[in-house]
């Protein structure tokens, strides 16, 4: 199964990455566009160092990378990462195809 | 093939899922009603689902197991936060341990389930959110049939649209 590619870890790390919603606006907002961290940091109201905790939490689940450009440290989404998380919501959908499946064997008995 | 579309929301691991029966709503109503019809498609095949507890109103609890062909019983409950008969459903869901305690710490996910009269057809739509990290992934393997070839076939089949993943 597909789920079996990433390792427990891997997962939790996933998981729990994206169970924060300032963090889930990071993701979507650098999917888009590059931004430094001080331009996410004036976003929220929140101190620097927190928004840069986020986005290390984001990158060690592979969801977003860091990039220097001068004194600037550039967070992009990662694609291959947010693909991850995708899998995993097309496993639960898969589940649901299949329950589906069954509701219409079932009215189809009468 | 009953399921018309689904919509997955990465950022809010959400998913909704639009499917059509040839059966009247009152009829499909039944099958979330009557736990006797619910444990006949919750669980895959070889992973029966048991409901042990249905106290189908709002507020009410559902405790349940499946079986596993190794014979191991994980649990879950729903608590039932809206029932408006027969189109109307909404329950949160979450693991429980051996005893039947529900075990927070994952967090719940919360379903809505709303079913509309075609005239003699009734469609179905099913909106899930999960409300944190490896809550999804435990309801994943709890609901999944271990080597399921064609699920893989139709991930694949899904990720060639990312159109529909936002």
């Amino acid at each position: 199964m597909v789920v079996d590619e990433l390792s427990d870890s891997d997962v939790d790390r996933l998981f729990q990455a994206l169970a924060d919603g300032t963090r889930r606006d990071i993701v979507r907002r650098v999917t888009r566009d590059g931004y430094s961290v001080s331009g996410l940091a004036a976003l929220y109201a929140m101190s620097f160092a927190a928004v840069q905790k986020h986005v290390a939490v984001l990158e060690r689940a592979s969801l977003v990378t860091k990039e220097k450009r001068g004194r600037e440290q550039i967070v992009r989404g990662n694609h291959e990462g947010l693909q991850k998380a995708r899998r995993l919501l097309d496993e639960y959908d898969a589940i649901w195809r299949q329950r589906a499946e069954r509701i219409a064997d079932i009215l189809a008995e009468e | 093939m009953p399921v018309i579309s689904s919509t997955k929301n990465l950022e809010a691991l959400s998913l909704t899922l639009v499917a059509e029966f040839d059966a009247g709503v009152e009829r499909v109503w039944q099958i979330w009603e009557d736990p006797r019809q619910l444990e006949r498609w919750w669980g895959p095949p070889g992973y029966p689902a048991t409901f042990d507890r249905f106290d189908f109103q709002p507020g009410g609890k559902a405790d349940y197991y499946m079986t596993t062909p190794e014979g191991e019983k994980p649990r879950g409950w729903w608590r039932f936060t809206a029932i408006e008969a027969p189109r109307k459903l909404e329950f949160d869901d979450g693991f429980s341990d051996a005893d039947g305690a529900p075990q927070d710490e994952f967090g719940s996910s919360h379903a809505t389930v709303n079913l509309e009269d075609l005239g003699g057809r009734t469609r179905m739509t099913l909106m899930s959110a999960f409300e944190s990290e490896e809550q999804m992934e435990q309801m994943v393997q709890m609901g999944m049939e271990e080597g399921l070839k064609e699920a893989a076939g139709q991930i694949d089949a899904i990720l060639a649209e990312p159109a529909r993943a936002r």
